[in-house]
């Protein structure tokens, strides 16, 4: 809005300044008139961005929200016209939870809220210790910072493959460490099938995303001003004191986005379920975004996986304008 | 100002509406056109041992069809893993290829889709009529009752692959006919970290290949003469726990099976690790995986008594490639100039030689390339004792919820949970009742 609010009172000012003076120039120009030449000039450069935020967002998320309202089958992918509107069909057996579908479906949300907790919380705690600890200036600084920012740096394909081999039961690295040299567990573990699917989820997806989290944290920290350690440190605060009273509250803003870009990422996580489990993932580790898909790639039912995907726009809209709400109104409060 | 906004904003507006009309109006569902005769797309399943050696194996093909009638064909080898989400967004999109490979077990899906020229008694004329191929191999093209949706093209069987080596070590003579041969020649070979059995736990498709087989051989279909589902049958359950009882109860299958996917079990078959394997033309995989071909020997899969026959002496799925042309092509009359060429005497023999597979055309099989002794096995299970998968518009939906509860089935013998007939059915009842209306 105030971008607008600006353009607009400078349009009048230069309409102003125009109408006086420059009667000989516009004569030879084309006629264009300047309302446009000026105000209109931000919209112009503005209005590749906005038709293709409508190309590849808006106008797909238009077509899946109808979708979800039509039985849209197999016997219709090919004539999409001739899909018979089916009103909430797709929506009651989503979220009927004492038929089958809506109970799979109820399940995976369970288990995606489990992991994207685990995997946002261990992510956002790694990245903001390791910013913490690189925020002292000393050799071999830089070189850790490269280090640590290499799995952010990776495809996420190349990577995510890596893992499953590394999570292999017979022939994975991570048997090998944990069972043949370690010998901790009595026999060697299943990471891809079975109860510690979840596990291995969590890991590759912590492993995969608390560099963003160090990355972001870090240049937070910059913004913080060396006196107000040196003013503490003569007051007497130690080490956990600064951080507690310091560099927390200082990171507040930096961690609001964060902690929610993180969550959203998590949340919607395609690829790194799929590469590691394939199309069917194993029940501990079903999230959301695999059983969608499943719901409608594999078993060709576009209509019910669209109404799904629609119910987790939904959810998510919810849960971030709620995390806005609270997280702007303490920060005001704590401004006042 | 505001006006111009105002203006703007209803001119992007339209044009958005006339682009989605326009792009949702690009599906034409008619019967083709020859408005392009001189160019055709096709798209290749991955039969060789990479997209690129199928490029080169296909290449010269190609180039003989185009020096014959002068039709250029585009080739894009699809890997297997994308083909059939490609071919779906082909066919929502009107954007496709002329031709195309699929797998026959998608026949009944893809042709309740409506987007393939069905195949018709006028266009098997077009290519040499429909007597030229196996009865069986054009069965499992398409629903019954209907037209085809597509033309065999390669064929393909299962056989029990050994390993000679083993077999004489463990003192094992002959390769064993029946399961419960199978199951006492496999506890003799399973010592000393080596196992009777291969299988591949986490391969859904396979799953559902195995446990068909067993079911027809317990009587059980996994859909009735209406199309519905009926998974939890006696004999169905029956069979699903039959197969994961090689890991649960006879402990002839490694745990480890449970999480392959990638073809695993064959690398240990060719390391020496597992003595037999369920495989369809799997002679070129142990090829390069460093096997000669006197190291291992290929026989009928067993059954429960007798030998390979119909009903419940099925020992097979009739496996294979279809091939398909799309309804909307603007060289309808090329394509199936191409469908002829591609399933000619010549081309039969020369392309099922090279990628290991049964030629799906009688006068093709007769040639003696396929009578060495490991293609006699699949040519006469196909033949004689192989049956189609289910021919219904949702097998797909079946080949998921079936082939996962399987998997989630070795999940739990491999973590050495029991396997009962309670748990078993309890899973397929689970995965019937995903099955969509």
């Amino acid at each position: 809005m105030t971008a607008t609010v600006t353009t607009d009172s400078l349009t009048e000012k230069s309409d102003r300044v125009t109408s006086r003076g420059s009667g000989g120039a516009r004569r030879r120009l084309p006629r264009i008139p300047d309302r446009i030449r000026q105000g209109g000039l931000p919209y112009l450069l503005l209005l590749p961005a906005v038709l293709l935020e409508l190309l590849v967002h808006v106008i797909p998320m238009i077509i899946g929200i109808v979708m979800s309202f039509r039985q849209f089958t197999q016997f219709y992918i090919n004539n999409w016209g001739g899909a018979p509107w089916s009103g909430f069909d797709n929506y009651k057996i989503a979220v009927d939870v004492n038929a089958p579908i809506g109970e799979a479906l109820l399940h995976s949300f369970f288990v995606t809220c489990v992991f994207t907790f685990f995997a946002v919380g261990l992510a956002w705690l790694f990245g903001v210790a390791a910013a913490i600890m690189l925020q002292e200036n000393f050799r071999g600084r830089g070189f850790l910072r490269a280090i640590f920012l290499v799995p952010y740096a990776l495809p996420v394909y190349a990577a995510v493959i890596t893992w499953a081999f590394m999570f292999q039961r017979d022939n994975g690295l991570v048997n090998h460490v944990l069972h043949d040299q370690l010998g901790i567990t009595d026999q060697p573990s299943f990471w891809l099938i079975g109860d510690n699917s979840i596990y291995a989820l969590i890991i590759v997806s912590v492993w995969k995303g608390w560099p963003f989290a160090f990355l972001i944290v870090m240049a937070g920290l910059q913004n913080i001003p060396r006196e107000l350690y040196e003013a503490a440190s003569i007051d007497g605060a130690g080490i956990w004191q600064q951080i507690r009273k310091i560099t927390l509250p200082s990171l507040r803003p930096v961690n609001q986005v964060l902690v929610l870009v993180l969550f959203l990422w998590t949340f919607n996580d395609f690829n790194t379920p799929y590469v590691l489990f394939g199309k069917a993932a194993p029940e501990n580790a079903d999230l959301i975004s695999i059983h969608i898909y499943q719901s409608s790639f594999v078993t060709w039912n576009f209509g019910t996986g669209s109404a799904m995907s629609v119910l987790l726009l939904l959810f998510l809209l919810v849960v971030t304008a709620v995390y806005l709400f609270i997280t702007s109104r303490g920060r005001k409060g704590a401004d006042a | 100002m505001r006006t111009i906004r105002a203006a703007a904003a209803v001119t992007l507006a339209i044009s958005i509406a006339a682009g989605v009309t326009g792009c949702g109006g690009g599906t034409s569902s008619g019967g083709g056109s020859n408005d392009s005769p001189k160019t055709l797309t096709y798209w290749a399943s991955n039969q060789g041992p990479s997209i690129e050696a199928d490029k080169k194996i296909l290449t010269p093909e190609l180039k003989k069809f185009e020096k014959q009638t002068g039709i250029k064909v585009k080739l894009e080898v699809v890997p297997w893993a994308d083909l059939l989400n490609r071919i779906l967004a082909a066919t929502t999109s009107g954007q496709g290829p002329d031709v195309l490979n699929i797998g026959n077990t998608w026949s009944a899906s893809l042709q309740a889709t409506g987007a393939l020229l069905p195949w018709s008694k006028e266009n098997f004329d077009a290519i040499g009529g429909r007597d030229r191929f196996v009865d069986s191999a054009v069965a499992s093209a398409g629903a019954e009752g209907q037209d085809p949706a597509a033309v065999p093209l390669y064929s393909l069987a299962y056989a029990l692959y050994y390993n000679k080596k083993s077999f004489a070590d463990a003192g094992i003579e002959k390769p064993p006919a029946t399961w419960d041969e199978l199951v006492a020649d496999g506890k003799k070979l399973s010592k000393d970290g080596k196992w009777g059995l291969g299988a591949e736990g986490s391969n859904l498709s396979n799953n559902i290949h195995q446990t068909f087989v067993l079911g027809q051989q317990h009587g059980a279909d996994f859909f009735d003469a209406d199309g519905k589902p009926t998974f939890t049958s006696d004999g169905a359950v029956a069979a699903v726990k039959q197969y994961i009882d090689f890991m649960a109860k006879d402990k002839i299958i490694a745990p480890g099976n449970a999480e392959y996917a990638q073809n695993q079990s064959l690398t240990d078959f060719a390391k020496g690790k597992t003595a037999m394997v369920l495989w369809q033309a799997a002679a070129s995989t142990f090829a390069s995986q460093g096997m000669k071909p006197e190291d291992w020997g290929a026989a009928p899969v067993p059954v429960a008594s007798g030998t390979p026959g119909q009903g419940k002496n099925t020992n097979s799925m009739v496996a294979g490639i279809n091939m398909a042309v799309f309804k909307n092509t603007k060289n309808i009359d090329g394509a199936k100039k191409f469908v002829k060429f591609m399933t000619s005497d010549e081309e039969q023999k020369l392309l099922n030689k090279t990628y290991g597979s049964i030629p799906p055309v009688k006068t093709a099989q007769a040639d003696e390339a396929f009578s060495a002794p490991d293609l006699a096995v699949l040519r006469d299970t196909l033949a004689k004792s192989a049956a189609p998968l289910p021919q219904v518009p949702n097998e797909s939906q079946f080949e998921t919820a079936v082939g996962t509860a399987v998997k989630e089935l070795w999940a739990d013998a491999a973590a050495g949970r029991p396997v009962t007939t309670e748990s078993v059915k309890a899973r397929l009842e689970k995965a019937q009742q995903t099955m969509q209306q």
